[in-house]
């Protein structure tokens, strides 16, 4: 017993030494920051009761124990105590209410451009979450990449977001919280870095056999080095045909892509009577497969399903190639 | 059907070939042993055609006990796989298909079976009742849940495994992104067993309600009681929700309808929705009961009365509302605005104000008390701390702004377990230590219960305390695996220490109930721990009628007050009359084979077979309709002689029938 309760000890140190770099304690941007400050201020509140908690538990467990010398003591008859419940129900009202008034207060302040930043024009990004894979769109510069996005930095960002495929949830948590894409509906993320810097994102809400690799970089750099790299991609990068699009959609591994026009111009996921692209037969895992359904899935759209006139499945499979651009490495 | 056999049996993979092998092992051994010790007959009619309360109950257990193991050795393996980084022990398919049956057995099929198990065994004799309102349904209800979970397990080893989470969100879950039948599992296995379990709630509704014995007002009736009843309406409110929603995505799957797809007009967030308006109040139904226990254990080795017992009854009627209006908090992220958010922020944080109150009412039951630690005591002591972490955790998931940063990583995985591990698990062990003797008329080794609790309680501690510092550097949950540059691996090792640990914990356990069988004292009286409520009033085990006078009851911890006063512990023989008991059924074992044949036919999608199936459960219905079978009366002489047998060893406190 003895040499656990040492090999317990022992880690609790570590434990707490490696708190002291997690990427939601170190915001990055004023989003993030307002988020940190808010679970600062619950950590200390959390703290009192567990103090206080386990305090009293300690204290009754430890003097309250049955020992050889209160063998024949007989305990009370004891029922409650109003004035003692009172202030147990009491004080916890108070401590969800000194919680609930920032939260509601961030809530709100979230769905908006952040303080200070109200009269900086934001740019905005369309985020398009695929398996397993993330399109970003700049439809103000005719641009477009796969996973990695480039920002001006302490400029808002708009990113409205939506997935060509299942639910998948957009998060860079150096820069602040995330949110849910869905098919056919847009949510709306601002964020924005303090600094140039490189940042990882990622999705969080699980969608299959590629998950664990569905991340993107975010990188912050000035807006002259923002600008110089829109232009560089206008005139370097090929354009993105409807077809190679329909490709990328495909539950696949990509690389970073870049392109001097936005899928946009054909279709954008986030409409509700958009199409939708999927490739059953590629989701297999294994077993038996029953059986699928063979109709075209078209939804208010007349238009054939492109995927059946597209031969070269494999021209994007694990595709590494970069199509010009700036490319941050890891 | 165009099937090959290679595709209709998992192959290639040696895990799965392992299990396989074990599985038929197992099988030829058990019906090899039964057919030599020539225990058919007793096994057919003791046990599976039972609908004794007590029978049912400990069927349940050792149900959940096996599924405990299940669930346990997914886990072992998810730790093992993330315990390097790029670790290839499973592949990404393996691990996703282990997280979701992890899931999925560990809450329906651990959790829910072992207190429904010890509800079984418990309430009626809590409530001085001979056996629950409808016997034969609760033994439906049993047959029907162990058909469900077995149609689920059999899945990894015939045609393969659900694999979108325990959540099976849409659109993932639907048959465009998951076009195997592993779903299919997920949507009829859990329907036959939410059926069972929606039966069990009315039973016990029922059962509570009008079942009580003379004197036990609903201010009079055992925490344990009083949680199990709760719960019984929240299965009842919750359920059917769950039902529905299973059914639409049947629809889906196997009849190409679009409720939750993408194409065609579905609503992915609307199964998100049913899902966790049933999903969240079922955290309170597995929650709820095991306060009860620890109510019932902290008060017998305190040796006091629960303090301030109407406020923990309002504190658990709080939480049940409360717990229906909160399901939105498990999607802040889907962009619903700052209006609901805010809503169900405060909702949920107010959850921890009764919760609160409890925690201080067990506290201070201790207060001036005379506190035994034993094995059952320790598991309610740990629940303490431990609960307390998941619990301030929760309300800072609560936070739906902070949320943001919490959503859908390690830090919400850790959160749960410190939920539900202490306030589920450490609650059945503590109730299986404490009622043990009064299933069994044995204890369970205290000795070795200790070994139990302390390398599984710091076992626990051990692999989930981590998982609270990963997810807040950005580790997400059910990610199969990690870079070595994420600096994750230090902690994700120590996690993976931690669940061996925890797993010898188990496997102590499971040794301390076969030392116990083959060893323990069998000369206990009826009341070992001096206990106060009146199931330690009757033998242990419990005879099958479970009292010969039904016990008259005029206050709290009745049983308690009856050893002070010493009143009511005899029996007179001009007190004895006849019993009228429930006669054994072969109806309810029966519909649960059906079930479980007409939901495989269904899961593989042979329609045509599974409606010919469909018409033996029709079957079953009729046959029970016609069933005139009013039970049976246990003669005086026979109460007689089982009353004097086990009153006679009983020294002081029980006088003999006179």
């Amino acid at each position: 017993m003895k040499k656990m309760l040492l090999f317990l000890t022992a880690i609790l140190p570590m434990l707490i030494l490696s708190g002291c770099n997690m990427v939601v304690f170190e915001p990055q941007g004023p989003v993030a920051r307002s988020i940190t400050e808010l679970i600062n201020w619950s950590l200390i509140w959390m703290l009192l009761v567990v103090v206080v908690v386990f305090g009293l538990f300690g204290y009754i467990v430890w003097k309250y124990r049955e020992k050889p010398e209160n063998k024949d003591y007989e305990p009370p008859e004891e029922h409650g105590s109003t004035l003692l419940e009172i202030i147990w129900t009491g004080i916890p009202i108070l401590i969800v209410i000194a919680l609930t008034i920032p939260t509601v207060k961030t809530l709100y302040a979230l769905e908006e451009a952040p303080k200070g930043y109200e009269e900086k024009e934001p740019i905005t990004i369309h985020v398009t979450s695929a398996d397993w894979k993330w399109i970003f769109s700049y439809p103000e510069e005719g641009i477009e990449t796969v996973n990695y996005v480039n920002i001006p930095e302490d400029r808002p960002v708009l990113f409205k977001m939506t997935s060509a495929s299942t639910m998948q949830s957009f998060w860079v948590p150096a820069l602040g919280g995330q949110k849910y894409t869905m098919p056919k509906m847009e949510t709306k993320l601002y964020l924005v870095a303090d600094n140039p810097g490189s940042y990882e994102g990622q999705n969080t809400n699980f969608n299959g056999r590629g998950y664990a690799d569905m991340k993107f970089e975010v990188l912050a750099q000035t807006q002259e080095d923002f600008d110089q790299w829109v232009e560089d991609v206008k005139d370097t990068a090929p354009k993105l045909t409807e077809k190679e699009y329909v490709g990328l959609l495909k539950p696949t591994h990509l690389g970073r892509l870049t392109y001097s026009n936005t899928h946009l111009e054909w279709v954008n996921h986030a409409d509700p009577d958009s199409k939708a692209y999927t490739n059953p037969e590629l989701y297999r895992g294994h077993g038996y497969q029953g059986k699928t359904f063979e109709e075209d899935d078209n939804y208010k759209n007349e238009k054939p399903n492109v995927i059946e006139g597209h031969g070269e499945d494999k021209g994007h499979d694990d595709s590494e190639e970069n199509h010009g651009g700036d490319h941050h490495g890891h | 059907m165009g099937i090959k056999w290679d595709e209709f049996f998992i192959t290639g993979d040696p895990l799965i070939l392992g299990s396989q092998i074990a599985i038929l092992l197992t099988m030829v051994g058990a019906v090899a042993g039964i057919t030599y010790l020539k225990k058919w007959k007793y096994l057919w009619t003791e046990w599976l055609t039972t609908v004794d309360h007590k029978k049912i109950g400990i069927m349940y257990i050792i149900s959940a006990v096996l599924m405990f193991f299940r669930g346990g050795m997914d886990g072992l393996l998810m730790k093992a796989q993330t315990s390097r980084p790029e670790m290839e022990f499973l592949n990404s398919q393996h691990y996703n298909e282990i997280f979701t049956t992890h899931g999925v057995i560990m809450i329906l099929f651990m959790a829910m079976p072992f207190l429904i198990g010890l509800m079984n065994v418990v309430i009626p004799l809590q409530i001085g009742a001979r056996d629950v309102a409808f016997p034969q349904l609760n033994a439906l209800s049993f047959w029907l849940f162990f058909s469900g979970a077995m149609l689920f397990n059999i899945s990894f080893v015939i045609g393969g495994s659900p694999d979108a989470g325990w959540t099976s969100y849409f659109p993932l879950a639907g048959k465009e992104f998951s076009p195997g039948i592993g779903n299919n599992f997920y949507a009829v296995a859990l329907q036959i067993a939410g059926i069972g379990t929606l039966m069990t709630g009315i039973n016990f509704i029922v059962t509570i309600l009008k079942m009580r014995t003379k004197g036990m007002t609903l201010m009079k009736m055992p925490m344990f009681t009083w949680t199990t009843f709760v719960t019984s309406i929240l299965i009842v409110a919750a359920f059917p929700i769950f039902t529905v929603a299973l059914a639409l995505m049947t629809f889906d799957r196997l009849y190409g309808t679009h409720f939750f797809t993408v194409s065609g007009g579905g609503m992915d967030m609307l199964w998100a929705n049913l899902f966790w308006l049933w999903g969240h109040p079922e955290v309170y139904i597995v929650a709820l009961p095991a306060f009860g226990i620890f109510s019932e254990v902290i008060a017998t080795f305190s040796r006091k009365s629960l303090f301030g017992y109407k406020s923990m009854v309002f504190s658990i009627l709080g939480i049940a509302l409360l717990s229906m209006v909160v399901w939105v908090h498990h999607f802040y992220t889907m962009g619903s605005g700052p209006a609901v958010n805010s809503f169900f922020s405060i909702t949920t944080m107010a959850i921890a104000i009764p919760t609160g109150v409890k925690m201080f009412n067990w506290l201070f039951t201790m207060r001036k008390g005379r506190i035994k630690i034993t094995s059952a005591m320790l598991w309610a002591l740990a629940f303490v701390p431990c609960f307390v972490i998941g619990g301030v955790t929760g309300v800072m998931l609560a936070m739906g702004a902070a949320d943001y940063q919490y959503h859908n990583t390690l830090f919400l995985v850790a959160h749960f377990h410190y939920v539900l591990i202490p306030g589920v698990v450490f609650a059945v062990f503590a109730g299986l230590y404490y009622w043990w003797p009064k299933m069994f008329g044995f204890m369970l080794n205290e000795k070795i219960g200790k070994w139990h609790f302390w390398l599984f309680v710091i076992g626990f501690n051990v692999t989930f305390m981590p998982m609270f510092f990963l997810g807040l550097n950005g580790a997400v949950r059910r990610a199969y695996t990690y870079s070595a540059e994420s600096g994750f691996a230090p902690l994700f090792m120590l996690s993976a220490i931690g669940s061996i640990v925890l797993a010898a914990g188990f496997a102590v356990f499971c040794y301390n109930i076969y030392w116990s069988i083959r060893y323990a004292d069998r000369n206990i009286s009826s009341d070992p721990w001096d206990a106060r409520t009146l199931e330690w009033s009757t033998a242990s085990p419990v005879q099958f009628y479970n009292f010969a006078k039904l016990p008259e009851v005029k206050s709290l911890d009745p049983f308690w007050h009856m050893k002070k006063k010493n009143e009511g512990l005899t029996l007179h023989d001009s007190e004895i009359e006849e019993i009228h008991m429930p006669s054994n059924s072969w109806v309810p074992i029966y519909m649960g084979v059906i079930f479980g044949i007409a939901g495989f036919f269904l899961v593989f999608e042979w329609h045509i077979a599974a409606a010919v199936a469909g018409i033996g459960i029709f079957a079953g219905l009729i046959i029970r309709s016609f069933d005139y079978n009013e039970g049976f009366h246990v003669s005086k002489e026979e109460i007689h002689r089982i009353e004097n047998a086990w009153r006679k060893t009983e020294g002081e406190v029980h006088d003999h029938v006179s």
